[in-house]
Parts: structure tokens; sequence; C-alpha cells
């Protein structure tokens, strides 16, 4: 039997969700994990992960429309069988009844985390684990506890299931440790060994695809292969920048102000958005979105990745509150601690890498967004200041922008719009 | 320590309980002059008097509902069904009056009586002699429930249950009454009710049984030792109610192992609850599901090659075990 997925509830207060885009499409074979579909809510657009093992047989929402929560937005099956469409939900505003009433009716695969509702002991219906890893309940904790990656453990349990031999034979070959890349890998870029030294420069081998890297590569791969990008580069003069930062770091010292010029940027950019709202937006497929609120997200490196904490609602946030949250959110995004709201729903993305001695570079757009920043390095270097050759200071700043939402003329008005209020900064004080 | 039967231990704990204690009375079909169906009360009419060892008319619920009005009064009868299957007709004077009298006096009169008799089946006795109601009895808050394996459990619970100030429920085997044990001759020694007992140490299995059970997973145990390098702890509860569930955990987070046995229906078992109890407390020490062996889930077969094989038995067990530890 096909499994019917549902239009889960992906955020507290949603009722339907926007079906923005098909990721598959009939006929894809799909696995559990995929994501089938971007669902936008009255929050964020997020992924809709397929929970089964099989073939995409039939899509009930075609991308654009509306759909009420509970309600089919797909099948996923074996290939040849045949689909149903599924009647209509009731009312997704009835929240009374839905505790039996529901369920009872369909009780397979009627929601997208039907995982535990089979029992063991079915071993007719083995599809129904999908692509769950089996494995003991104390196999799991000793997993957890000691760092493996049970995914790369091989069970030799009844059905495959990894029992507590597998995982304590994997400790002592060492294999399946969860986490190296971080370990193995981050250590190699600046550390070094002495110069001159000889032998191998690292240890060949391969390391599995984190869960975070695989959603960068992923994203990335469908930002810069189904986005029409186009590139403009402004140089600011950041002197004034620099200046007004000094003075207020100095008389705001005691009260533990620290402004960096990423908080100026972040501030200039919500600035920017509002001057320039056209930026603002999302791609939907049929239709664009045009959003109210600028929600400047950055991005922040991890050792196994990166991830794009939000300031929400940056537009309506002084600078000092924007650079406290930019503070903080950059610390548990360091710690790994940052939650699902605080790293969706941005509409506007800042990447910078100025601290590396970039002069500039062109990031790719994160997915929704129609455009990214890409921030490089003040640079030291002679300009021309009323007729005069002097030393002066520059930063480049660059705009990667998603063409179906944003022509070349809206992206360098934003820009000029970012050059101004920062040569002008004290305009984000106001 | 002297070696006598389980029937003898029976035998001894009553005899030393009516002797220490004048209140202390049997009462059953045939316990006196034929001294018991199964002979436990053998020589105690010619030792303690008929006004202590009585025999009562084939009327399970008038002479049970009499022992339960007796013990309200203060005397603490042993009442002996000549089968435990024969319980139901006095369903109501043991699940209904006894089970609930120190409850609603508000703790004003107990019901110290013994209720005891065998409970079992592999004797080709039929379907309506072979119950094994302990799950039943177990049901009802207020009752206790003992199903001793071994002689010396036999003696030393019986004499904590006599002593009890609750009614007790002391289920018996016809086929243990004649196994062999050390048992102690000391009339005090008693084994505390709820208390359950690890009769074999190991490490890669627990077998959590009572009764008879124990004797066959013993048996199991060793060959899974010998045969298959498996390490199995046998784990006696001993008592049914109160349940020792603190030493059936300790067992769990050894091994991670369950297999849970016994000689009653499947369906709402002892084992039932058991496993339901474990995987709420001890679900990450589980590295498999836990097993059950239980009796085949039908009226008792009447035939004897098949009414073995219905029961648990060594070779049911061993199965059991190693689908267990797969």
């Amino acid at each position: 039997m096909a499994n019917i997925i549902e239009m889960p509830k992906l955020s507290d207060t949603m009722t339907v969700g926007t079906l923005v885009k098909w990721l598959k499409k009939e006929g894809d074979v799909v696995k559990s994990g995929d994501m089938l579909a971007e669902v936008e809510t009255d929050k964020a657009t997020m992924e809709l992960e397929c929970f089964f093992d099989g073939t995409l047989l039939k899509i009930f929402s075609p991308a654009g429309s509306q759909v009420a929560l509970g309600a089919a937005l797909c099948a996923v099956g074996k290939p040849g069988e045949t689909v149903e469409t599924p009647a209509p939900k009731a009312a997704p505003a009835a929240e009374a009844p839905k505790a039996d009433a529901p369920r009872q009716e369909a009780p397979p695969a009627s929601t997208p985390a039907p995982v535990a509702a089979q029992p063991t002991a079915a071993p007719s219906a083995p599809a129904s684990f999908g692509d769950r890893i089996k494995i003991s309940p104390l196999a799991k904790k000793l997993a957890t506890e000691k760092g493996i990656d049970a995914s790369l453990v091989t069970g030799s349990g009844p059905h495959g299931r990894i029992v507590r031999e597998d995982i304590l034979a994997a400790e002592k070959s060492g294999s399946a440790k969860a986490g190296s890349t971080s370990k193995s890998g981050g250590a190699s870029s600046f550390a070094g060994g002495a110069v001159g030294a000889k032998g191998p420069i690292q240890q060949e081998r391969t390391v599995a695809v984190s869960t975070m890297r695989g959603v960068i590569a992923k994203r990335l791969l469908e930002s810069k292969t189904t986005i029409p990008h186009f590139y403009l580069d402004i140089e600011i003069d950041a002197e004034p920048l620099l200046a007004l930062r000094e003075q207020l770091n100095k008389g705001l010292e005691k009260a533990g102000v620290k402004l960096s010029v990423n908080d100026f940027i972040l501030k200039g950019s919500a600035e920017a958005l509002r001057r320039v709202p056209d930026v603002n937006a999302a791609w939907e497929g049929t239709q664009i979105r045009y959003l109210a609120a600028a929600h400047v997200s950055f991005a922040v490196a991890l050792p196994d990745g990166l991830i794009t904490p939000v300031v929400k609602d940056a537009h309506d946030k002084s600078i000092f509150q924007v650079s406290a949250e930019a503070k903080s959110l950059g610390k548990l995004a360091k710690d790994k601690k940052l939650k699902p709201d605080q790293f969706t729903g941005g509409t506007f993305c800042v990447s910078n890498l100025g601290m590396m001695g970039i002069p500039k570079f062109y990031p790719i757009i994160n997915p929704p967004n129609a455009a990214i920043l890409g921030v490089g390095t003040t640079v030291t270097k002679p300009v021309v200041k009323n007729g005069q050759i002097v030393v002066g200071q520059t930063l480049t700043l660059t705009l990667s922008a998603d063409h179906r939402v944003v022509d070349g003329a809206v992206g360098a008005q934003f820009l000029a719009a970012l050059k101004a209020v920062l040569e002008s900064p004290a305009l984000l004080l106001v | 320590m002297p070696v006598i039967t389980y029937r003898e231990a029976i035998r001894a704990a009553l005899s030393e309980e009516i002797e220490r204690d004048e209140n202390v009375v049997l009462l059953g079909e045939e316990v006196a002059n034929f001294h018991g169906a199964y002979k436990v009360s053998d020589g105690l009419l010619e030792k303690f008097g008929p006004k202590r060892i009585v025999d009562t008319p084939i009327s399970e619920a008038g002479f049970i509902g009499m022992g339960v009005g007796a013990s309200m009064l203060g005397i603490r009868p042993v009442m002996e069904l000549m089968f435990w299957s024969f319980y139901s007709v006095a369903f109501d004077q043991i699940l209904n009056n006894a089970a609930n009298v120190r409850y609603m006096s508000g703790g004003l009169i107990n019901c110290p009586i013994v209720i005891r008799g065998p409970a079992n089946g592999g004797t080709n006795v039929g379907a309506t002699h072979s119950h094994t109601p302990e799950n039943v009895l177990a049901n009802h808050p207020g009752i206790k429930v003992v199903v001793p394996a071994t002689a010396a459990d036999a003696k030393g619970l019986l004499k904590s249950a006599i002593r009890d100030n609750d009614p007790v429920m002391f289920l018996e085997n016809t086929i243990l009454y004649g196994e062999k044990g050390e048992v102690s001759d000391d009339p005090n020694l008693l084994i505390p009710l709820g208390l359950a007992d690890v009769k074999r140490q190991g490490t890669d299995l627990t077998i959590i049984t009572y009764g008879r059970s124990v004797l066959h997973s013993l048996v199991a145990a060793d060959i899974l030792e010998k045969e298959h390098d498996v390490s199995v702890e046998v784990v006696d509860l001993r008592t049914i109610r109160p349940l020792d569930f603190d030493t059936v955990l300790a067992s769990v987070k050894k091994t991670h192992r369950v297999l849970i046995v016994e000689e009653q229906k499947p369906f709402a078992s002892v084992g039932s609850q058991l496993a339901f109890m474990i995987q709420r407390e001890a679900f990450d020490e589980l590295d498999g599901p836990i097993h059950r062996l239980a009796t085949i889930d039908a009226p008792a077969f009447y035939s004897p090659p098949v009414e073995v094989e219905q029961l648990p038995n060594p070779q049911r067990v061993l199965k059991a075990a190693l689908a267990a530890v797969a």
C-alpha cells in the first residue's frame, strides 16, 4: 500500500502551507531522508522530508498551491502501484477531535513520522521501517555515549539489528567514529608542519558526509544550478564607519558595547532593504513573495560546515540590539545550540570573509532568499579625495542576486543604498 | 541440612506454625482423616487433633467463606484447595471479600487467611483441573501471591504467609511435591514475601520465572552454558505480589537480554506485566526485545505427550533462550 504523505505541521501556528516547489517529480525513486519539496509556512520555508523508501507515485498538490494541514501532498510506494486520490481532510481548524477520529480512519502512514507505529514482530512489512537504522535501545545508548555513528555499523542481530556487540566491535576497530570530519579535517589549515617538513601532508582517508555537510552540499548545489545568479560589487569609503565604530566603542566601553564592522553591515543591510525592498523577496515558482520584515541572517563558520543564524526584524532594531543579538546567536551557533527558529526564516543573508583578508568574493545565494551580500576586508590604499591622492580605507561589498526576482538595476540600487548608509553611518543610529 | 521433599517441607511449615500459634488451623477437603488428597497433611490430625485439622464438605464457596470470616475474627486459617482450579467456585469470597476487607474497613479489620493447594498442569487431569490463576489473583490489590519452586522456599514462604496479616494465595505444584531439596529444620527460619531469588548467576541472558518453570530454566541454562556458551541468570520471583522488581531490574541491567518463562496462559499473564515494566523502566538497557515462553494458549490438553509440549519444558526454554540472545 502506498504511503500518503500529508502536509505536516512545520510550525506551531501553521494551519496551511504553501507548496513552494517540488524537489522530486512523479516517477522519481525516493528514499527516507530525501527532501521532497519546499513548503513555506507562516514562519519559514522548510523542506519536506521523506520518511519512506519507494517511488514518488503521485503528486496531489502542485507547486504554488496552498495546502491545509494534514491534506495529502503526494504518495510514495512501489512502482506501478495504483494510488487513489485521498478524500480531502476536514477543515484544518478542527483542533479538538484530532486525538482519535482521524487516526482510526487511516492508521498506517498517516503522519510524516509514523516510524514507531509498526510492531517489530511484523516481518511481513519490513518496508515500514524504511531507511531507519534498526538498533537495540542499549546499542543506541552505547553508540551515543561512545560517539559512534550507528549508520556506519553493520548489525548482526535478527533482521540486521545493531546490538551491543556490534557497537563494542565498532569501538574496538575505531571505525564509525562520529564527527571524525571535524577532528581530523579541521586541524590542517594553518597549523601546518615546520618549514621544510617532509612526508605526507595528511593521512589519506575517506570521511563520511555528515548531516550538515550533506545539507550544505545539497542546498548550495541546488542554488547554484537552479538560481540564475548575477553579481555586482561596489567599493565604499570605510573611514566614516571605522571612525564612528571607534568612537562608539570607546564612549560606550563601560556599558559593555563593542560593535563590529559586521554589526554595521547587518544593520546597514536592513536599512538598505527598507530603501530598496524589492530585494527582500523570494521566488516561489508561480509567484514572488515580497516580505514585510528584514530578517537578516549571517553565515557563521563551524569546524565542519556553516550555519546562518537570523537576526529577526533587523529593520526594527537598533544597531546595539542587532549587535547583541548577533553576538549571542554567533555563540549559540558555535556551540551548536541554535534552535531551528533561530536559523530559519531569514530574508536576506550576509557572508563576511573580511577577517580572513579576502578583498571580495561572490557568495552563493541561500534559498529562498533573493540575494546575498559578500563582505570583504577593509583595505588601506591610495584613494582620490578632493582631487588629491591620499591614504584611504575601503571596503568592497558584493551582491549575488537571483535574476528571477531582482534585476540588475534593482541590485545596483540596493548596493548604492547600502553604500550611502554605510558611508554616513550615523544614519544607523537614528 | 536435612534433605526432604517439597511436600514434607510444606507439612513441616504447617506443623511448626500450628504448634507455634494456637490460632493457626488447617481446613479443607480430606485434609484430616484422608491426610490430604496429595498427602501434604499426613500425620497432622494425629498430632494436633480435630480442632486444628478440620475436614470440610466439598463446597469451596462455603468453607473459604467461613475461613475468610474466621480470619476477620482473629483465627489464622490455612485453607487447602484440592486443586487451585476450584478457586473460581469461591471467587467472590476470595477476590471480592478477602481482598477488600482491610481497605473497606479503613484498616480496622484484616484478613490473615492463607489459601493453598496445587496449581499446575502436566499430570493429565484435564482442562478443568489444570488452571494456574496467579495472574488473576495478582490482578487484585489486597491479595498476595506466592509460587514456590523449591522445598526450602515452600517452607520458608508458607511460614511467612501464615504469619502475614493479609490474604495470601499459596500456589503449589503436584509435580513438585516429590522434589527433594535441603531444607532447614530451624522453626524460626522465614523467607520474607516479596523477595526474589537469583537461582543461578549469569551474564548473557536473564530468565525471569517462578514455580516449576524455575527447574526447567535451570536445566536449560546448563545446556546453554555447555553447548552454546551462553551464560544464563535465572531469577526466581518466588512471590508474584508483592513483586521484587528491584532484583529483576538489576539482572536486566546486567545481562541486557530477557526471557520470561511461566507455566501460564500468555494472554494478560504475569509475564506480560513484567515485560511492560521492564521496557518501561529499563528500555535503554535492552539489547533485544523481551521474549516470553508460556503455556500454549489453549485449554489444558488431556493427551499426555501433547500436554508436555503445551507447558514450558527444558527444550522449549532452550529454544526460546536462543531466540532471546540472537
